[in-house]
């Protein structure tokens, strides 16, 4: 005869067997299908280049109305200027000025964009699109040739300028302290 | 404590005073006309709709790409601690998806022994669990930085909502996948157009991080990630990646846009700080806020407190702008990581007044000033506002920012 046992509520769910037998394995296609990301040292990046020299012209009909001609940003944020600026009153956090790591250009750039047609971008038209953004800050040269290998050697002018979350920084135990 | 200070002030906060204004209020509402429907209302229906004398709506931005774009949650005309699901303040990065759930799948891959593709009547089959939570966006009340602040409590604080959230432990699914120890950090990533990503320490994961399908009593709304979820109860909005669909193990962040580029909080010393998860002690009065016009008499001073590091342990009110304080009555049950309702009765008589609250949460950290936060921050920071924030009653009862 069937009937359903009843389990003890337990806390045991950190056992690193399958307890529940939920799911079921996905192919290794389905996982390459799905598996989009980018790491900074450049694992999931796919195959394909470009080069600025390529990517200007796919920069000019799919990026610049928003971006500006010279990533100087029309309706969007702007992509390249403001080096230097991050002390200032006004800073200006660009690509360029800003982004520690060129991966996470390809990365964004593959799945976000353009805005309303994104991931419509080969991987040619990207590593190209990628290649003309740095070279727009003056990082890589009109001729360089960004693909998975490179990419993740391209040394960002602002690499070294993140720090650790040191919070609290505010708000002292002592009662009454602003 | 500071019994003179508030001898002085009992114009404001005194209970007396309250309470004998309430009492005449009272008498004078003695005749009262019945004026009650005589004829019969409308039947039953199958999904409610709120009184169509309710106006309270999320405020929307002026913006040409809406799909990109934040509404916020009306907060000053919001009772208790939870949100209604249909206020519920949006951020998108892509605009809302549709998304079947009997199509939807959850991948979670990368450093664990078993891959594994969930559906959703799987992920609903495992032992689940309730907890009602804050959500607050990074970016709520940016508008404090600089000198001109937001006019109303949803212009200021209304990235901010209270909900019961419901699903499976995030650890409980990593546990089934077979998570391995080199594995320190997660991509979660959402099935919007746009991909969205976050990378989140495998630590809090494993802590208390929730795989939602359920909202208040409901399923998510589309515009709350429908049909899953990632809740990650107390730290920024952002990574409560919505629509959940994809969890790869990694063993270093992957310093995505939202990571990288946007949620780092820009220091005077042109350092950027990463990862700043945690949503520190915040409170802010909604009644009276910006907006409001006071009557003179008994006021019940109400607002909300949270905090992303615990329980909310007391909060303070003042009516000197910031001299002296008082305790407010805080509402029950008082949940960590949750909104906490706070109220103080108080009698206003006619004068002006500036309105602050303080609060302060079981880690005992204290929610500090605006000076204070600039001081260390300076104004370029963006993220991460949580001073105190005052409201100015005028001497015909207006409320405005201060």
């Amino acid at each position: 005869m069937r009937s359903l046992l009843l389990l003890a509520v337990s806390a045991t769910m950190l056992a690193q067997s399958p307890k529940y037998g939920a799911g079921r394995a996905p192919t290794e296609d389905e996982i390459r299908q799905w598996n989009i990301s980018v790491s900074p040292d450049g694992k999931g990046l796919p195959e394909g280049s470009g080069t600025a020299a390529i990517g200007k012209e796919i920069y000019s009909n799919r990026c610049a109305r928003c971006h500006g001609e010279k990533g100087e940003g029309r309706d969007s944020v702007p992509l390249a200027g403001g080096q230097g600026s991050l002390k200032n009153p006004k800073p200006i956090k660009t690509v360029g000025s800003f982004w520690p790591y060129a991966t996470t250009i390809f990365d964004y750039v593959s799945r976000t964009m353009p805005f309303e047609k994104p991931g419509t971008l080969t991987a040619n038209q990207v590593y190209a699109v990628t290649a003309y953004v740095l070279f727009l800050s003056g990082i890589v040269q009109e001729d360089a040739v960004m693909d998975a290998r490179s990419l993740p050697k391209v040394r960002m002018p602002n690499r070294g300028g993140f720090v650790a979350d040191p919070r609290p920084d505010t708000g002292g135990k002592k009662k009454g302290v602003r | 404590m500071n019994e003179d200070h508030h001898r002085g002030r009992r114009q404001w906060l005194g209970l007396t005073a309250a309470w004998a204004a309430a009492l005449a209020a009272c008498k004078r509402a003695a005749t009262v006309e019945d004026t009650g429907p005589r004829m019969l209302g409308t039947p039953v229906s199958a999904y409610g709709e709120r009184s169509s004398f309710e106006t309270a709506k999320r405020a929307l931005p002026d913006t040409r790409y809406p799909e990109t774009a934040s509404s916020r949650t009306p907060l000053q005309e919001s009772c208790g601690m939870l949100t209604p699901s249909s206020l519920h303040f949006e951020r998108h990065h892509a605009g809302v998806p549709k998304i079947d759930p009997a199509a939807h799948r959850l991948l979670i891959h990368g450093l664990v022994d078993r891959p594994t593709t969930f559906t959703m009547e799987e992920l609903r089959r495992l032992p689940s669990s309730s907890h009602i939570y804050f959500l607050e966006c990074a970016g709520n009340s940016s508008s404090e930085w600089g000198p001109k602040t937001g006019a109303t409590a949803t212009q200021s604080h209304g990235l901010a909502s209270c909900s019961e959230w419901t699903g499976v432990p995030l650890s409980l699914l990593l546990s089934e996948s077979g998570v391995q120890k080199q594995a320190k950090w997660l991509v979660v990533e959402g099935a919007d157009v746009c991909k969205m990503q976050r990378s989140l320490p495998i630590e809090k994961a494993m802590q208390d991080a929730l795989v939602a399908w359920g909202q208040s009593g409901e399923a998510l709304r589309p515009e709350q990630g429908y049909p899953l979820r990632l809740v990650v109860p107390g730290w920024e909005g952002n990574i409560n990646v919505k629509w959940l669909r994809r969890i790869q193990a990694v063993e270093e962040p992957y310093m995505v846009r939202d990571e990288t580029s946007h949620y780092t909080d820009l220091m005077p010393d042109g350092t950027a700080r990463m990862f700043t998860f945690v949503m520190e002690a915040k409170s802010l009065i909604t009644y009276p806020s910006g907006g409001h016009k006071l009557k003179p008499g008994f006021c019940e001073i109400q607002g909300l407190a949270w905090s992303g590091r615990g329980r909310i342990a007391r909060v303070e009110v003042s009516a000197d702008g910031g001299r002296t304080w008082r305790d407010a009555a805080l509402g029950e049950p008082r949940i960590e990581k949750a909104f906490t309702r706070f109220r103080l009765p108080s009698n206003w008589d006619g004068g002006e007044v500036e309105l602050q609250s303080r609060a302060t949460d079981d880690t005992g950290y204290v929610q500090p000033s605006k000076e204070a936060l600039v001081a260390v921050r300076g104004v370029n920071s963006q993220y991460h506002y949580n001073g105190i924030k005052a409201w100015k009653v005028a001497a015909d009862g207006s409320v405005s920012n201060a």
